[in-house]
């Protein structure tokens, strides 16, 4: 395997050749640059136009990510497509809910600053296919944020590889991508078959396990394209919540779920014709497996003690605010337990036109917004007690992340739990 | 195997040597490395608790979050990367978090892609070496 110089072998247009040249400006250059080097990795022969694109690279991981965005905008950078933010490492609505160093937040602020000044859409949420209007089915876009990337790709049928930080805004800022990957339809076929026709039709049409079976299937197919098949009834929420747990345990950027998601309304249709590479039949065992691996806190009874109750990853939806509610106010958290919701500013209105917020808040219940308890200094609880949460990408990330122990569990056992403030188990969820 | 050359492909360039370390379970930088130190701190990764920091890391590809770009040049700037990142699976958000260090701070581990074979010829411990040209070289 040969060396290859991705700067010779990409066929580039005049307009690529003029920004990485320098005629656009210092940021176009170095932007372009990354993606002609990228285009090497990727073994892109040649760059594609996107219609949009959204920024995982706003959130502070450290000092490196600020260094690269003070050199975009030192660089004179501006978005050539509409481009949306993901959340950043503050709540700028709420700033007493960071729990972390002066400094760290003024460096968090600063990223962020940075990529306003880039001319982002300020929508701070992992959730943008719910926030602003959504691309179409087909459309070429450049989105990051490993959960917004698989909702792109199976739920609405735009096209867009799996990017990450800082290639994200070099798509930005000058409108083109690899041609690689998932924007081909050459490669959107299914390979590997999840098949969950034998499970009772209770389970699989239980949206509190779509994350269970999300992790089941980014486990087993690795970054291969899996496909559903005897899902029933999944709705949105329960699909985006399925996803972001196929891309926490796995690099899936794409599912297929049959009869459901837009490029299978048949089993032959998810395939493309071929033949599946591998066909898993998931029985009832598995399931319960997987549940398992969701949960690190030993297996615990009702002596387990909660501290947090998570929930909100991918961001709330209004619908999902809606399921708590009547919920919550039957069963307020303990005093003992700490209740974060994470939601973006959309859903934030919803529950303010309502008087929700406030309800919500009088019951003991912190609502965060544009960031992520997973991802900044937000929980007060100090580290290395047991979070419960009914979202399978914080059960894989919070452990590594901010040293809880955790349990998932539906949305309902959570409240149980919080209002109990110790774990709850509801019988009937599994016949 | 004790002792060679196996030929890679460069998804990016650079020099690095260091002891192998070997996972044959994939890995998240994000959520899974901490770049202050250069852990392991997935608690679910059996190699929990090691450090890829200096290391030839030989791993079969990268997994989950896009922001693992973002840890691997984190870890360059604070000098906690590996020496070099041996791949068996095309990973692009590795790739990108070398491409970027070298476009910001001039320097970065290379990512060498390698063939199955010899990707699972690469022994855990042994001292390795990567070249511009995508060469690993086993010291024995």
């Amino acid at each position: 395997m040969a060396a290859v110089n991705p700067f010779e072998t990409v066929e580039l247009t005049d307009l690529d050749r003029a920004m990485l040249s320098g005629d656009h400006g210092e940021a176009a250059a170095v932007a372009m640059r990354i993606l002609v080097a990228m285009s090497g990795v990727y073994g892109a022969d040649r760059l594609l136009d996107i219609e949009g694109a959204h920024i995982d690279g706003c959130l502070y991981h450290g000092d490196s990510g600020v260094d690269f965005a003070e050199l975009l905008v030192a660089g004179g950078a501006r978005v050539r497509v509409p481009t949306t933010l993901n959340v950043g490492g503050l709540d700028l609505l709420h700033p007493e809910e960071f729990a972390g160093t002066a400094e760290r937040r003024a460096k968090a602020l600063r990223l962020m600053e940075c990529y306003e000044e880039m001319g982002c859409r300020t929508i701070w949420t992992c959730a943008p296919y719910q926030t602003t209007p959504r691309p179409s089915f087909g459309q070429q876009v450049a989105w990051a944020e490993s959960n917004a990337i698989v909702f792109a790709n199976s739920v609405l049928g735009a096209r867009t590889h799996r990017y990450g930080d800082f290639i994200d805004i070099c798509a930005a800022i000058t409108g083109r991508a690899p041609a690689v990957g998932l924007h081909l339809e050459e490669n959107r076929r299914g390979q590997v078959v999840f098949d969950f026709r034998s499970l009772p039709r209770s389970l699989r049409s239980a949206s509190w396990l779509l994350p269970a079976i999300g992790y089941l299937v980014g486990e087993r197919c690795a970054n291969r394209v899996p496909v559903l098949l005897g899902l029933e009834n999944a709705h949105e929420d329960g699909l985006k919540a399925l996803g972001a747990a196929a891309a926490s345990s796995g690099a899936v950027a794409l599912f297929h779920a049959v009869g459901i998601t837009p490029e299978a309304p048949t089993l032959e249709a998810a395939l493309g014709g071929g033949e599946a590479e591998e066909w898993i039949e998931v029985t009832a065992a598995d399931l319960r497996a997987g549940l398992r691996r969701l949960s690190t806190a030993a297996s615990g009874g009702k002596d387990l003690r909660i501290d947090v109750v998570a929930l909100g990853s991918p961001h709330f939806s209004p619908r999902e605010f809606a399921e708590l509610l009547p919920m919550i106010c039957c069963r307020p958290p303990a005093a003992s337990v700490e209740f974060v919701v994470c939601t973006n500013r959309v859903s934030l209105d919803f529950l303010e036109r309502g008087g929700d917020l406030d309800r919500l808040r009088d019951l003991g219940v912190r609502v965060v917004v544009d960031t992520c308890v997973v991802v900044a200094p937000i929980l007060r609880t100090p580290s290395g007690g047991v979070l419960m949460t009914n979202s399978g990408k914080f059960a894989h990330y919070a452990p590594g992340n901010v040293g809880f122990d955790v349990v998932f569990g539906s949305l309902s056992e959570c409240v149980q739990s919080a209002h109990a403030g110790h774990l709850r188990r509801d019988p009937e969820l599994w016949p | 195997m004790s002792g060679g050359e196996l030929r890679g492909r460069v998804l990016v360039g650079g020099v690095g040597a260091g002891p192998v370390l070997r996972l044959e379970e994939p890995l998240s930088f994000w959520g899974g490395v901490d770049p202050a130190t250069g852990r392991i701190i997935d608690r679910r990764h059996p190699r929990c608790g090691e450090s890829v920091s200096g290391r030839v890391l030989v791993m079969p590809y990268g997994r989950g979050s896009s922001s693992s770009s973002s840890v691997l040049l984190e870890g360059v700037r604070l000098g906690t990367a590996p020496a070099a990142v041996v791949l068996r699976e095309l990973d692009g958000i590795l790739a990108l978090g070398a491409a970027v260090a070298r476009e910001l701070y001039e320097q970065s581990p290379p990512v060498v892609l390698l063939a199955l074979a010899d990707w699972e010829a690469v022994r855990e411990g042994v001292d390795a070496s990567v070249d511009v040209s995508g060469c690993l070289r086993i010291a024995g």
